[in-house]
């Protein structure tokens, strides 16, 4: 991986944010420092509140730091970018949108290909993501994980150096965020894009990833990387192998470590000691 | 369960190759069954109304019946014409007014409802003219445009305007901030924000402005030749009330409910092509 050139240089990326009634901000990023190499995918993970939506924000540029600077295949970014494309939580969608018309709509604002490349790109994408035969519906007649596909294939049809993902699956069913992981592994070994992909689910990480960031929180900050070793193509049957297994126990006895501290889990003794009080 | 005390199941050949899925078929009156009982309700009621007219059980001093009401009309708009000549001349008033409010109100509300600044400039005027009854500018009015047809215009175009207003301003404030978030993700400019998520997002409030405008600039029309004038619907139902023509006065009622009706019908057309990508529900 050294050998490949970084696509996404973070610096020392601070944000806090003030609240009502709380007299000091509150940090939500401080100094985060990471680099993504090109073709990686990369996923952070940590327990919410540990700004890591915050810093895909800022790697969008809809959000400004309070410090430190994102450059992407070595030019820093100061709001969003046509070397970007972001897939949200919630899909997003213009309602009075057609699928077509939706896939078709960040490559229309970004204004990168003409007119006969996008229909192109449109129709490639929506093939891709496996919507053929959709491209006349309206959101409203697509179910959640179509919904997604269509908010995937809109960010991968603008070809983005790098692919931000905040969380897309985590509005879906436990079936369909399963089936959506693999497709989204199918579909990236087509695409060969960049990703950053945010999530607070651990098996998701490691399952995609080639390296797991697990931030901590309170403040939020980098706290630990763990490369993922395992050779692709992967399937879900990786889920249930023991050293996946092990790896995930790895992340996740780090991130309640973060929580126990941070006081969003809470042992038995400080319940008993309360109650005591 | 059947007589043997057995769970019945579907047929094990159901759904096999030969039954072919049906799709289930309503009848007329399940697609039309707010059609067919509001209009069963309405003829009851007329029905009622006649037979209670036809009995001599009414004072037309004071009240009148569906057949008198209906003849009147008749003769007043194809017959001797009198109530045409009002009519046209009140459509006029209407349409004149009503037109000129939608033309300012909506880009003004869209304006006020994007940007910040005009908008706590003139918030307390709107605030404080929508709060007015209309009708006390009526006297001012007349004092301005005079008796015509320029004060009662200036009437309607007053009664619809804040209607149409607000709720431009409110449709461009309730956009969704997470779609504007995805647009500006793509590098969307303010004129793509605006033309491709302000402005269709705000389509349906501006119908919701538009009819409730044409409710109160129907009032106003009214009021307006009522106050003031001798020409126009307002004004003849004013002149058939002094001479108890209750038969002229309900046919004056008809007129003007049936505007109401019909214009709205229109809008609900417009709002319906606009929001084609809906899911239908009833």
């Amino acid at each position: 991986m050294g050998s490949r050139p970084n696509k996404l240089v973070a610096t020392g990326i601070s944000k806090y944010f003030w609240m009502k009634g709380e007299p000091d901000p509150i940090p939500a990023l401080t100094n985060v420092t990471l680099s993504i190499a090109e073709g990686e995918f990369v996923c952070i993970v940590g327990p919410s509140g540990c700004g890591k939506t915050t810093f895909l924000n800022i790697a969008t540029g809809l959000l400004a730091p309070d410090a430190g600077r994102i450059e992407i295949a070595g030019k820093q970014i100061d709001g969003p970018g046509r070397d970007r494309a972001t897939v949200f939580q919630q899909p997003r969608l213009l309602p009075w949108r057609t699928t077509l018309a939706n896939v078709t709509y960040g490559m229309e604002l970004q204004r990168k290909f003409d007119k006969s490349e996008i229909e192109d790109r449109a129709a490639h994408h929506i093939r891709l993501v496996g919507l053929a035969g959709f491209e006349r519906h309206y959101p409203a007649e697509l179910s959640g994980g179509m919904q997604q596909r269509v908010n995937l294939a809109r960010a991968l049809a603008t070809d983005p150096e790098i692919l931000l993902m905040d969380e897309p699956f985590a509005a879906l069913d436990a079936q369909t965020r399963e089936f959506m992981q693999a497709e989204l592994l199918r579909i990236w070994s087509h695409a060969g894009k960049t990703v950053l992909f945010v999530t607070h689910q651990i098996d998701e990480a490691a399952f995609l990833s080639d390296r797991v960031i697990v931030f901590g929180t309170r403040p939020g900050r980098l706290k630990q990387e763990f490369a993922v070793p395992f050779e692709r193509p992967r399937t879900l049957a990786l889920k249930r192998r023991p050293d996946f297994l092990t790896l995930v126990d790895g992340i996740w006895a780090l991130i309640e470590e973060e929580g126990t501290r941070a006081g969003l889990v809470r042992t038995a003794e400080a319940t008993t000691g309360e109650a005591r009080a | 369960m059947n007589a043997d005390g057995q769970v019945s199941v579907i047929p094990a050949d159901a759904g096999a190759a030969g039954a072919e899925p049906v799709r289930p078929t309503e009848s007329f009156y399940q697609r039309n069954e707010g059609a067919i009982v509001g209009s069963l309700s309405v003829v009851f009621v007329l029905a009622i109304w006649q037979a209670a007219w036809s009995a001599g059980r009414i004072d037309p001093l004071f009240f009148s019946g569906p057949s008198a009401i209906f003849a009147r009309l008749w003769d007043g708009l194809f017959g001797s014409g009198d109530i045409l000549e009002h009519l046209a001349f009140s459509a006029q008033n209407f349409a004149t007014g009503f037109s000129i409010a939608a033309l300012v109100a909506i880009p003004l509300g869209i304006v006020l409802g994007w940007y910040r600044l005009p908008r706590l400039i003139l918030d307390p005027f709107i605030n404080g003219l929508y709060s007015t009854p209309r009708i006390v500018f009526v006297p001012l009015i007349v004092i301005w445009f005079g008796l015509g047809f320029a004060s009662k215009a200036f009437i309607v175009f007053l009664s619809a305007f804040f209607p149409i207003l607000l709720n431009a301003m409110a449709g461009v404030r309730t956009t969704d901030d997470e779609l504007l978030g995805a647009a500006r993700s793509f590098r969307a400019t303010q004129w793509d924000l605006f033309r491709t998520v302000v402005l269709p997002s705000t389509v349906p409030f501006i119908i919701v402005g538009l009819r409730q405008g044409l409710a109160h600039g129907l009032i106003g029309v009214v009021v307006g030749e009522f106050f003031a004038g001798s020409k126009g619907i307002g004004y003849l139902v004013g002149q058939a009330g002094m001479m108890f023509k209750t038969d002229l006065l309900f046919a004056c009622v008809v007129i003007v409910a049936g505007a109401g009706i019909g214009i709205s019908a229109v809008l609900q057309r417009v709002e319906g092509y606009f929001q084609s990508w809906r899911p239908s529900s009833n």
